[in-house]
Protein backbone atom coordinates (compact mmCIF):
# COMPACT_ATOMS: atom_id res chain seq x y z
CA UNK A 1 0.00 0.00 0.00
CA UNK A 2 2.79 2.37 0.93
CA UNK A 3 6.33 1.86 -0.23
CA UNK A 4 9.12 4.18 0.87
CA UNK A 5 12.64 3.78 -0.49
CA UNK A 6 15.76 5.70 0.52
CA UNK A 7 13.70 8.63 1.76
CA UNK A 8 15.85 11.55 2.87
CA UNK A 9 14.68 14.89 4.22
CA UNK A 10 16.87 17.80 5.16
CA UNK A 11 15.99 21.16 6.67
CA UNK A 12 18.82 23.44 5.66
CA UNK A 13 21.99 21.74 6.85
CA UNK A 14 20.20 19.40 9.25
CA UNK A 15 19.55 15.99 7.77
CA UNK A 16 16.38 14.92 9.56
CA UNK A 17 15.76 11.64 7.71
CA UNK A 18 18.48 9.55 6.04
CA UNK A 19 17.77 6.84 3.48
CA UNK A 20 14.73 5.41 5.22
CA UNK A 21 13.12 2.34 3.58
CA UNK A 22 9.93 0.57 4.61
CA UNK A 23 6.75 -0.79 3.12
CA UNK A 24 3.29 -1.22 4.55
CA UNK A 25 0.88 -3.86 3.26
CA UNK A 26 -2.84 -3.06 2.77
CA UNK A 27 -4.74 -3.34 6.03
CA UNK A 28 -1.57 -3.42 8.07
CA UNK A 29 -0.75 -1.21 11.04
CA UNK A 30 2.85 -0.12 10.91
CA UNK A 31 4.56 1.60 13.81
CA UNK A 32 7.39 4.11 13.71
CA UNK A 33 9.01 4.47 17.08
CA UNK A 34 11.90 6.55 18.32
CA UNK A 35 12.83 9.34 20.67
CA UNK A 36 12.15 13.02 20.02
CA UNK A 37 14.06 14.30 17.02
CA UNK A 38 14.59 10.88 15.49
CA UNK A 39 12.78 11.99 12.35
CA UNK A 40 9.69 9.81 12.66
CA UNK A 41 7.16 12.64 12.34
CA UNK A 42 9.14 14.06 9.42
CA UNK A 43 8.68 10.75 7.58
CA UNK A 44 4.90 11.11 8.00
CA UNK A 45 5.05 14.73 6.80
CA UNK A 46 6.90 13.69 3.67
CA UNK A 47 4.43 10.87 2.93
CA UNK A 48 1.48 13.22 3.45
CA UNK A 49 3.04 15.85 1.20
CA UNK A 50 3.22 18.48 3.94
CA UNK A 51 7.01 18.56 3.69
CA UNK A 52 8.29 19.39 0.23
CA UNK A 53 12.05 18.99 0.42
CA UNK A 54 12.51 15.25 0.32
CA UNK A 55 14.32 12.90 -2.00
CA UNK A 56 13.90 9.20 -2.65
CA UNK A 57 10.77 7.29 -3.62
CA UNK A 58 7.34 7.40 -2.01
CA UNK A 59 4.58 5.41 -3.63
CA UNK A 60 1.05 5.15 -2.31
CA UNK A 61 -1.30 2.45 -3.65
CA UNK A 62 1.20 1.71 -6.39
CA UNK A 63 1.42 5.29 -7.59
CA UNK A 64 4.75 7.11 -7.22
CA UNK A 65 4.19 10.51 -5.61
CA UNK A 66 5.81 13.80 -6.53
CA UNK A 67 6.04 17.09 -4.65
CA UNK A 68 2.40 17.98 -5.31
CA UNK A 69 -0.48 15.66 -4.56
CA UNK A 70 -3.77 15.42 -6.42
CA UNK A 71 -7.29 15.23 -5.02
CA UNK A 72 -7.46 11.46 -5.38
CA UNK A 73 -4.40 11.20 -3.12
CA UNK A 74 -6.05 13.34 -0.45
CA UNK A 75 -9.19 11.24 -0.61
CA UNK A 76 -7.15 8.07 -0.12
CA UNK A 77 -4.83 9.24 2.65
CA UNK A 78 -5.66 11.33 5.73
CA UNK A 79 -3.82 12.19 8.89
CA UNK A 80 -4.48 12.74 12.60
CA UNK A 81 -2.15 15.22 14.25
CA UNK A 82 -0.38 15.10 17.57
CA UNK A 83 -1.76 18.22 19.22
CA UNK A 84 -5.56 18.19 19.36
CA UNK A 85 -5.49 21.78 20.63
CA UNK A 86 -3.80 23.15 17.52
CA UNK A 87 -5.37 20.82 14.98
CA UNK A 88 -8.88 22.29 15.04
CA UNK A 89 -9.69 25.79 13.76
CA UNK A 90 -10.65 27.83 16.85
CA UNK A 91 -13.36 29.81 15.04
CA UNK A 92 -15.03 26.90 13.24
CA UNK A 93 -17.74 24.77 14.81
CA UNK A 94 -17.35 20.99 14.77
CA UNK A 95 -19.88 20.79 11.93
CA UNK A 96 -17.69 22.92 9.70
CA UNK A 97 -14.41 21.29 10.78
CA UNK A 98 -15.67 17.80 9.97
CA UNK A 99 -17.66 18.87 6.91
CA UNK A 100 -14.88 20.90 5.30
CA UNK A 101 -13.10 17.95 3.58
CA UNK A 102 -16.42 16.78 2.13
CA UNK A 103 -17.13 20.31 0.88
CA UNK A 104 -13.66 20.56 -0.68
CA UNK A 105 -14.14 17.30 -2.53
CA UNK A 106 -17.64 18.27 -3.61
CA UNK A 107 -19.36 15.34 -1.94
CA UNK A 108 -23.14 15.36 -1.65
CA UNK A 109 -25.19 15.32 1.57
CA UNK A 110 -22.43 16.82 3.67
CA UNK A 111 -24.75 17.17 6.69
CA UNK A 112 -25.59 13.47 6.79
CA UNK A 113 -21.94 12.52 6.34
CA UNK A 114 -20.91 14.77 9.22
CA UNK A 115 -23.51 13.21 11.48
CA UNK A 116 -22.39 9.71 10.51
CA UNK A 117 -18.68 10.48 11.00
CA UNK A 118 -19.35 12.01 14.42
CA UNK A 119 -21.42 9.00 15.39
CA UNK A 120 -18.60 6.64 14.43
CA UNK A 121 -16.17 8.35 16.78
CA UNK A 122 -18.73 8.36 19.60
CA UNK A 123 -19.77 12.00 19.54
CA UNK A 124 -23.52 12.60 19.63
CA UNK A 125 -25.43 15.34 17.77
CA UNK A 126 -25.05 17.62 20.82
CA UNK A 127 -21.41 18.15 19.83
CA UNK A 128 -22.12 19.13 16.26
CA UNK A 129 -22.34 22.89 16.71
CA UNK A 130 -19.75 23.39 19.41
CA UNK A 131 -16.51 25.29 19.12
CA UNK A 132 -13.24 23.49 19.92
CA UNK A 133 -12.82 25.50 23.13
CA UNK A 134 -16.01 23.84 24.41
CA UNK A 135 -14.45 20.37 24.04
CA UNK A 136 -11.99 18.34 26.11
CA UNK A 137 -8.71 17.07 24.66
CA UNK A 138 -10.11 13.60 24.02
CA UNK A 139 -13.24 15.00 22.35
CA UNK A 140 -11.08 17.21 20.15
CA UNK A 141 -9.03 14.25 19.04
CA UNK A 142 -12.27 12.39 18.23
CA UNK A 143 -13.33 15.33 16.10
CA UNK A 144 -9.95 15.22 14.34
CA UNK A 145 -10.44 11.50 13.68
CA UNK A 146 -13.97 12.13 12.35
CA UNK A 147 -12.54 14.81 10.04
CA UNK A 148 -9.98 12.32 8.75
CA UNK A 149 -12.64 9.64 8.26
CA UNK A 150 -15.28 11.65 6.41
CA UNK A 151 -13.51 11.21 3.06
CA UNK A 152 -13.50 7.45 3.72
CA UNK A 153 -9.75 7.10 3.20
CA UNK A 154 -7.91 3.79 2.95
CA UNK A 155 -4.82 5.03 4.80
CA UNK A 156 -4.62 6.93 8.05
CA UNK A 157 -1.36 8.50 9.22
CA UNK A 158 -1.36 8.90 12.99
CA UNK A 159 1.23 11.31 14.38
CA UNK A 160 1.42 10.62 18.14
CA UNK A 161 -2.39 10.72 18.31
CA UNK A 162 -2.54 10.23 22.07
CA UNK A 163 0.62 11.76 23.49
CA UNK A 164 -1.13 15.03 24.41
CA UNK A 165 -3.96 13.26 26.23
CA UNK A 166 -4.54 11.92 29.75
CA UNK A 167 -3.69 8.25 30.25
CA UNK A 168 -7.34 7.21 30.65
CA UNK A 169 -8.38 9.10 27.53
CA UNK A 170 -5.39 7.68 25.63
CA UNK A 171 -6.77 4.17 26.02
CA UNK A 172 -10.22 5.27 24.79
CA UNK A 173 -8.81 6.93 21.69
CA UNK A 174 -6.49 3.99 20.92
CA UNK A 175 -9.36 1.53 21.27
CA UNK A 176 -11.46 3.71 18.98
CA UNK A 177 -8.67 3.71 16.38
CA UNK A 178 -8.25 -0.06 16.69
CA UNK A 179 -12.01 -0.59 16.24
CA UNK A 180 -12.16 1.67 13.19
CA UNK A 181 -9.29 -0.20 11.58
CA UNK A 182 -10.99 -3.53 12.19
CA UNK A 183 -14.31 -2.27 10.80
CA UNK A 184 -12.98 -0.50 7.74
CA UNK A 185 -9.83 -2.41 6.94
CA UNK A 186 -7.77 0.77 7.19
CA UNK A 187 -4.03 0.87 6.76
CA UNK A 188 -2.27 2.73 9.59
CA UNK A 189 1.13 4.26 10.00
CA UNK A 190 1.38 5.14 13.67
CA UNK A 191 4.19 7.32 14.97
CA UNK A 192 4.87 7.19 18.68
CA UNK A 193 7.63 7.40 21.23
CA UNK A 194 5.68 4.99 23.39
CA UNK A 195 6.46 1.32 22.76
CA UNK A 196 3.38 0.26 24.74
CA UNK A 197 1.14 2.17 22.30
CA UNK A 198 2.93 0.63 19.32
CA UNK A 199 2.69 -2.86 20.81
CA UNK A 200 -1.05 -2.34 21.40
CA UNK A 201 -1.85 -1.02 17.94
CA UNK A 202 0.61 -2.33 15.37
CA UNK A 203 1.51 -5.49 13.49
CA UNK A 204 5.04 -4.44 12.59
CA UNK A 205 7.28 -1.58 13.59
CA UNK A 206 10.48 0.20 12.66
CA UNK A 207 12.73 1.79 15.25
CA UNK A 208 14.25 5.10 14.22
CA UNK A 209 17.26 6.90 15.61
CA UNK A 210 18.96 10.02 14.25
CA UNK A 211 16.99 9.86 11.03
CA UNK A 212 17.79 6.20 10.28
CA UNK A 213 15.82 3.00 10.72
CA UNK A 214 17.93 0.92 13.09
CA UNK A 215 15.63 -2.10 13.28
CA UNK A 216 12.43 -3.42 11.77
CA UNK A 217 10.50 -6.23 13.40
CA UNK A 218 7.15 -7.83 14.07
CA UNK A 219 5.28 -6.88 17.19
CA UNK A 220 5.59 -10.45 18.57
CA UNK A 221 9.34 -10.05 18.75
CA UNK A 222 8.81 -6.81 20.67
CA UNK A 223 6.35 -8.45 23.04
CA UNK A 224 8.80 -11.32 23.56
CA UNK A 225 11.34 -8.69 24.51
CA UNK A 226 13.87 -9.93 22.00
CA UNK A 227 14.92 -7.02 19.79
CA UNK A 228 18.25 -7.51 18.04
CA UNK A 229 19.53 -3.95 18.40
CA UNK A 230 20.88 -2.65 21.69
CA UNK A 231 19.17 0.69 21.12
CA UNK A 232 15.75 -0.96 20.84
CA UNK A 233 16.38 -2.95 24.00
CA UNK A 234 17.24 0.26 25.81
CA UNK A 235 14.10 1.95 24.48
CA UNK A 236 12.07 -1.03 25.65
CA UNK A 237 13.68 -0.96 29.08
CA UNK A 238 13.05 2.76 29.32
CA UNK A 239 9.38 2.38 28.47
CA UNK A 240 8.98 -0.32 31.11
CA UNK A 241 11.11 1.35 33.74
CA UNK A 242 9.06 4.51 33.53
CA UNK A 243 6.10 2.98 35.32
CA UNK A 244 5.87 -0.76 35.03
CA UNK A 245 2.47 -1.15 36.64
CA UNK A 246 0.85 1.49 34.46
CA UNK A 247 2.38 0.08 31.29
CA UNK A 248 1.12 -3.41 32.05
CA UNK A 249 -2.28 -2.15 33.13
CA UNK A 250 -2.49 -0.34 29.83
CA UNK A 251 -1.83 -3.50 27.88
CA UNK A 252 -4.45 -5.42 29.83
CA UNK A 253 -7.19 -3.05 28.63
CA UNK A 254 -6.92 -4.47 25.11
CA UNK B 1 -37.21 13.42 23.89
CA UNK B 2 -38.60 16.66 22.52
CA UNK B 3 -38.28 18.33 25.90
CA UNK B 4 -34.71 17.11 26.21
CA UNK B 5 -33.87 18.50 22.78
CA UNK B 6 -35.35 21.83 23.73
CA UNK B 7 -33.27 22.05 26.85
CA UNK B 8 -29.96 20.99 25.36
CA UNK B 9 -30.31 22.96 22.14
CA UNK B 10 -31.84 25.96 23.89
CA UNK B 11 -35.30 26.45 22.44
CA UNK B 12 -35.99 29.96 21.21
CA UNK B 13 -39.34 30.02 23.03
CA UNK B 14 -37.43 29.80 26.33
CA UNK B 15 -36.17 33.31 25.59
CA UNK B 16 -33.49 34.63 23.23
CA UNK B 17 -30.94 34.75 26.03
CA UNK B 18 -31.25 31.04 26.81
CA UNK B 19 -31.10 30.33 23.08
CA UNK B 20 -27.90 32.31 22.71
CA UNK B 21 -26.25 30.83 25.80
CA UNK B 22 -27.17 27.22 24.94
CA UNK B 23 -24.36 24.78 25.70
CA UNK B 24 -25.09 22.83 22.52
CA UNK B 25 -26.23 25.01 19.64
CA UNK B 26 -28.64 23.59 17.08
CA UNK B 27 -27.18 25.25 13.98
CA UNK B 28 -24.07 27.05 12.78
CA UNK B 29 -25.96 30.34 12.95
CA UNK B 30 -26.96 29.80 16.55
CA UNK B 31 -23.39 28.86 17.47
CA UNK B 32 -22.01 31.99 15.79
CA UNK B 33 -24.60 34.30 17.33
CA UNK B 34 -23.92 32.69 20.69
CA UNK B 35 -20.21 33.47 20.33
CA UNK B 36 -21.02 37.08 19.43
CA UNK B 37 -23.39 37.35 22.38
CA UNK B 38 -20.67 36.07 24.72
CA UNK B 39 -18.32 38.70 23.27
CA UNK B 40 -20.98 41.38 23.78
CA UNK B 41 -21.32 40.37 27.44
CA UNK B 42 -17.57 40.96 27.85
CA UNK B 43 -17.73 44.22 25.89
CA UNK B 44 -20.67 45.46 27.97
CA UNK B 45 -18.67 45.23 31.18
CA UNK B 46 -16.39 48.05 29.98
CA UNK B 47 -18.26 51.38 30.42
CA UNK B 48 -15.72 53.38 28.38
CA UNK B 49 -16.08 51.01 25.44
CA UNK B 50 -19.87 51.28 25.64
CA UNK B 51 -19.48 55.09 25.65
CA UNK B 52 -17.34 54.83 22.52
CA UNK B 53 -19.92 52.60 20.85
CA UNK B 54 -22.66 55.08 21.78
CA UNK B 55 -20.70 57.97 20.24
CA UNK B 56 -20.08 56.07 17.01
CA UNK B 57 -23.75 54.97 16.84
CA UNK B 58 -24.72 58.60 17.53
CA UNK B 59 -22.58 59.76 14.61
CA UNK B 60 -24.28 57.24 12.33
CA UNK B 61 -27.78 58.27 13.47
CA UNK B 62 -27.00 61.99 13.08
CA UNK B 63 -25.60 61.39 9.59
CA UNK B 64 -28.71 59.41 8.61
CA UNK B 65 -31.27 61.96 9.80
CA UNK B 66 -29.18 65.09 9.07
CA UNK B 67 -31.72 66.90 6.83
CA UNK B 68 -34.50 66.52 9.41
CA UNK B 69 -32.27 67.30 12.41
CA UNK B 70 -30.54 70.37 10.99
CA UNK B 71 -33.47 72.81 10.87
CA UNK B 72 -31.57 75.13 8.52
CA UNK B 73 -29.88 74.64 5.20
CA UNK B 74 -26.15 74.01 5.62
CA UNK B 75 -25.22 76.08 2.55
CA UNK B 76 -27.80 78.85 2.42
CA UNK B 77 -26.13 82.20 3.11
CA UNK B 78 -27.64 85.13 4.97
CA UNK B 79 -25.27 88.06 5.17
CA UNK B 80 -27.59 89.96 7.51
CA UNK B 81 -27.07 87.22 10.12
CA UNK B 82 -23.25 86.90 10.07
CA UNK B 83 -21.35 85.60 13.08
CA UNK B 84 -24.33 85.45 15.41
CA UNK B 85 -23.51 84.00 18.85
CA UNK B 86 -25.13 80.73 19.95
CA UNK B 87 -28.76 80.94 21.08
CA UNK B 88 -32.04 82.10 19.67
CA UNK B 89 -32.80 80.76 16.18
CA UNK B 90 -29.28 79.37 15.75
CA UNK B 91 -28.27 76.89 18.47
CA UNK B 92 -24.56 77.15 17.75
CA UNK B 93 -24.58 80.55 16.10
CA UNK B 94 -23.71 81.36 12.50
CA UNK B 95 -20.48 81.60 10.54
CA UNK B 96 -18.95 84.41 8.46
CA UNK B 97 -21.49 83.89 5.65
CA UNK B 98 -24.50 83.67 7.98
CA UNK B 99 -24.86 79.89 7.66
CA UNK B 100 -26.22 77.97 10.64
CA UNK B 101 -23.28 76.20 12.31
CA UNK B 102 -25.42 73.45 13.85
CA UNK B 103 -26.83 72.58 10.42
CA UNK B 104 -23.33 72.51 8.94
CA UNK B 105 -22.07 70.39 11.84
CA UNK B 106 -24.87 67.86 11.37
CA UNK B 107 -24.31 67.66 7.61
CA UNK B 108 -20.56 67.44 8.22
CA UNK B 109 -21.21 64.22 10.12
CA UNK B 110 -22.23 62.68 6.78
CA UNK B 111 -18.90 63.66 5.20
CA UNK B 112 -16.95 62.33 8.20
CA UNK B 113 -18.85 59.06 8.21
CA UNK B 114 -18.38 58.71 4.45
CA UNK B 115 -14.62 59.20 4.80
CA UNK B 116 -14.34 56.77 7.71
CA UNK B 117 -16.49 54.10 6.04
CA UNK B 118 -14.81 54.28 2.66
CA UNK B 119 -11.28 54.34 4.07
CA UNK B 120 -12.10 51.28 6.19
CA UNK B 121 -13.78 49.54 3.25
CA UNK B 122 -10.76 50.12 0.99
CA UNK B 123 -7.78 49.89 3.34
CA UNK B 124 -8.78 46.94 5.54
CA UNK B 125 -9.44 44.40 2.74
CA UNK B 126 -6.33 45.51 0.81
CA UNK B 127 -4.19 45.19 3.93
CA UNK B 128 -5.70 41.79 4.79
CA UNK B 129 -5.20 40.38 1.30
CA UNK B 130 -1.63 41.66 1.01
CA UNK B 131 -0.62 40.60 4.52
CA UNK B 132 -2.28 37.19 4.57
CA UNK B 133 -0.95 36.28 1.11
CA UNK B 134 2.58 37.43 2.01
CA UNK B 135 2.54 35.52 5.29
CA UNK B 136 0.96 32.35 3.90
CA UNK B 137 3.00 31.91 0.73
CA UNK B 138 6.31 33.23 2.09
CA UNK B 139 9.35 33.21 -0.19
CA UNK B 140 9.40 35.62 -3.10
CA UNK B 141 5.67 36.44 -2.84
CA UNK B 142 6.32 37.65 0.70
CA UNK B 143 9.41 39.61 -0.38
CA UNK B 144 7.64 41.38 -3.23
CA UNK B 145 4.43 42.20 -1.34
CA UNK B 146 6.21 43.41 1.77
CA UNK B 147 8.64 45.61 -0.19
CA UNK B 148 5.62 47.24 -1.84
CA UNK B 149 4.16 47.70 1.63
CA UNK B 150 7.43 49.21 2.85
CA UNK B 151 7.38 51.74 0.01
CA UNK B 152 3.94 52.96 1.09
CA UNK B 153 4.92 52.80 4.75
CA UNK B 154 7.95 55.00 4.13
CA UNK B 155 5.86 58.07 3.31
CA UNK B 156 4.48 60.27 6.06
CA UNK B 157 0.73 59.91 5.79
CA UNK B 158 -0.31 63.56 5.48
CA UNK B 159 2.52 64.36 3.07
CA UNK B 160 1.63 61.48 0.72
CA UNK B 161 -2.04 62.42 0.97
CA UNK B 162 -1.07 65.99 0.08
CA UNK B 163 0.92 64.77 -2.90
CA UNK B 164 -1.96 62.61 -4.14
CA UNK B 165 -4.49 65.38 -3.72
CA UNK B 166 -2.14 67.83 -5.43
CA UNK B 167 -1.73 65.40 -8.34
CA UNK B 168 -5.39 64.32 -8.62
CA UNK B 169 -6.92 67.66 -7.69
CA UNK B 170 -8.62 68.68 -4.45
CA UNK B 171 -11.92 67.07 -3.51
CA UNK B 172 -13.44 64.67 -1.05
CA UNK B 173 -13.07 61.59 -3.29
CA UNK B 174 -9.39 62.19 -3.84
CA UNK B 175 -8.88 62.86 -0.14
CA UNK B 176 -10.51 59.51 0.67
CA UNK B 177 -8.38 57.72 -1.93
CA UNK B 178 -5.22 59.39 -0.65
CA UNK B 179 -5.96 58.46 2.96
CA UNK B 180 -6.87 54.87 2.03
CA UNK B 181 -3.65 54.45 0.06
CA UNK B 182 -1.60 55.52 3.06
CA UNK B 183 -3.68 53.61 5.61
CA UNK B 184 -3.37 49.97 4.50
CA UNK B 185 0.34 49.14 5.06
CA UNK B 186 0.09 48.73 8.87
CA UNK B 187 -2.85 46.34 8.36
CA UNK B 188 -0.79 44.29 5.93
CA UNK B 189 2.00 44.06 8.51
CA UNK B 190 -0.36 42.94 11.28
CA UNK B 191 -2.08 40.41 9.02
CA UNK B 192 1.27 39.02 7.86
CA UNK B 193 2.62 38.64 11.39
CA UNK B 194 -0.53 36.82 12.53
CA UNK B 195 -0.57 34.64 9.43
CA UNK B 196 3.01 33.53 10.04
CA UNK B 197 2.15 32.41 13.56
CA UNK B 198 -0.79 30.27 12.36
CA UNK B 199 0.69 29.09 9.05
CA UNK B 200 2.33 26.03 10.60
CA UNK B 201 -0.52 25.18 12.97
CA UNK B 202 -2.27 21.84 12.77
CA UNK B 203 -5.55 23.10 11.35
CA UNK B 204 -3.82 24.74 8.37
CA UNK B 205 -1.83 21.55 7.70
CA UNK B 206 -5.04 19.57 8.01
CA UNK B 207 -6.72 21.84 5.46
CA UNK B 208 -3.79 21.38 3.07
CA UNK B 209 -3.97 17.64 3.56
CA UNK B 210 -7.67 17.71 2.70
CA UNK B 211 -6.70 19.16 -0.66
CA UNK B 212 -7.98 22.69 0.02
CA UNK B 213 -6.79 25.30 -2.46
CA UNK B 214 -4.61 28.16 -1.27
CA UNK B 215 -7.43 30.67 -1.79
CA UNK B 216 -9.83 28.52 0.24
CA UNK B 217 -7.33 28.25 3.10
CA UNK B 218 -6.66 32.00 3.00
CA UNK B 219 -10.30 33.08 2.91
CA UNK B 220 -11.84 30.36 5.06
CA UNK B 221 -9.12 29.64 7.59
CA UNK B 222 -6.52 32.42 7.77
CA UNK B 223 -8.56 35.60 7.31
CA UNK B 224 -11.12 34.82 10.06
CA UNK B 225 -8.26 34.60 12.56
CA UNK B 226 -6.30 37.63 11.36
CA UNK B 227 -9.26 39.92 10.76
CA UNK B 228 -10.02 40.57 14.43
CA UNK B 229 -6.67 42.27 15.10
CA UNK B 230 -7.04 44.23 11.88
CA UNK B 231 -10.57 45.33 12.85
CA UNK B 232 -9.25 46.56 16.20
CA UNK B 233 -6.42 48.42 14.51
CA UNK B 234 -8.75 49.95 11.90
CA UNK B 235 -11.10 51.20 14.62
CA UNK B 236 -8.21 52.72 16.55
CA UNK B 237 -6.91 54.33 13.33
CA UNK B 238 -10.25 55.95 12.55
CA UNK B 239 -9.45 58.86 14.89
CA UNK B 240 -6.30 59.46 12.86
CA UNK B 241 -8.25 59.20 9.61
CA UNK B 242 -10.76 61.78 10.80
CA UNK B 243 -7.92 64.09 11.82
CA UNK B 244 -6.14 63.62 8.50
CA UNK B 245 -9.35 64.32 6.59
CA UNK B 246 -9.93 67.40 8.74
CA UNK B 247 -6.33 68.42 8.16
CA UNK B 248 -6.75 68.14 4.39
CA UNK B 249 -10.02 70.09 4.69
CA UNK B 250 -8.25 72.69 6.82
CA UNK B 251 -5.62 73.12 4.11
CA UNK B 252 -8.36 73.45 1.49
CA UNK B 253 -7.48 70.12 -0.16
CA UNK B 254 -10.37 68.02 1.13
CA UNK B 255 -14.06 68.69 0.68
CA UNK B 256 -14.59 71.84 -1.39
CA UNK B 257 -16.89 74.76 -0.46
CA UNK B 258 -19.74 75.04 0.05
CA UNK B 259 -19.84 71.42 1.34
CA UNK B 260 -19.86 71.38 5.13
CA UNK B 261 -16.73 69.60 6.34
CA UNK B 262 -15.46 69.92 9.89
CA UNK B 263 -11.81 70.62 9.04
CA UNK B 264 -12.75 73.29 6.50
CA UNK B 265 -15.15 74.81 9.03
CA UNK B 266 -12.30 75.20 11.53
CA UNK B 267 -10.15 76.76 8.83
CA UNK B 268 -12.91 79.27 8.10
CA UNK B 269 -13.38 80.02 11.79
CA UNK B 270 -9.67 80.59 12.38
CA UNK B 271 -9.92 84.26 11.44
CA UNK B 272 -12.51 84.93 14.13
CA UNK B 273 -10.98 82.69 16.79
CA UNK B 274 -10.74 85.34 19.52
CA UNK B 275 -13.98 87.29 19.04
CA UNK B 276 -16.31 84.63 17.61
CA UNK B 277 -14.81 81.50 19.18
CA UNK B 278 -17.87 79.32 18.52
CA UNK B 279 -17.27 79.26 14.78
CA UNK B 280 -14.12 77.15 15.16
CA UNK B 281 -14.92 75.56 18.54
CA UNK B 282 -18.08 73.71 17.46
CA UNK B 283 -16.49 71.64 14.65
CA UNK B 284 -13.33 71.23 16.73
CA UNK B 285 -15.36 69.75 19.55
CA UNK B 286 -17.17 67.47 17.10
CA UNK B 287 -13.86 66.14 15.78
CA UNK B 288 -12.62 65.62 19.33
CA UNK B 289 -15.73 63.72 20.46
CA UNK B 290 -15.93 61.47 17.40
CA UNK B 291 -12.19 60.68 17.46
CA UNK B 292 -12.44 59.87 21.15
CA UNK B 293 -15.45 57.66 20.45
CA UNK B 294 -13.56 55.59 17.87
CA UNK B 295 -10.56 55.25 20.19
CA UNK B 296 -12.69 54.07 23.11
CA UNK B 297 -14.54 51.64 20.86
CA UNK B 298 -11.25 50.30 19.50
CA UNK B 299 -9.89 49.76 23.00
CA UNK B 300 -13.03 47.90 24.00
CA UNK B 301 -12.94 45.76 20.85
CA UNK B 302 -9.32 44.86 21.54
CA UNK B 303 -10.28 43.50 24.95
CA UNK B 304 -12.97 41.35 23.35
CA UNK B 305 -11.28 40.26 20.12
CA UNK B 306 -7.65 39.89 21.15
CA UNK B 307 -6.97 36.19 20.61
CA UNK B 308 -4.56 36.17 23.55
CA UNK B 309 -7.47 36.90 25.87
CA UNK B 310 -10.26 35.30 23.84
Amino acid sequence: MIRVESLSVSFGRVQAVREVPFHVAPGEAFGLVGESGSGKSTVLGAIAGLIQDWSGTISVAGQPQGRRRDKAFHKRLQMVFQDPYGALHPRHVVDRIVGEPAAIHGLDEVGARVEKALGEVGLGPAFRYRYPHQLSGGQRQRVAIARALILEPEILLLDEPTSALDVSVQAEVLNLLARLRAERGLTYILVSHDLAVIAHMCDRLAVMRDGRVVEEMGVEELRAGAPREAYTRRLLAASRGYDRAAAEGFESTT
Amino acid sequence: MKALDDRSAGSFSAGPRAWLMAEAAGSRRQARLGRWYAAWLVFRRNPLAVTGLAIVCGLIVVALVAPWLAGHSPIEQNLQARLLPPGGGHWLGTDALGRDIFARLVHGARITLLIVALVAAIAAPVGLIMGCSAGYFGGWVDAVLMRITDVFLAFPRLILALAFVAALGPGIENAILAIAITAWPPYARIARAETITIRTSGFIQAARLQGASASRILVGHVVPLTSSSVIVRVTLDMAGVILTAAGLGFLGLGAQPPVAEWGAMIAAGRQFMLDQWWVAAAPGLAILVVSLGFNLLGDGLRDVLDPKHG
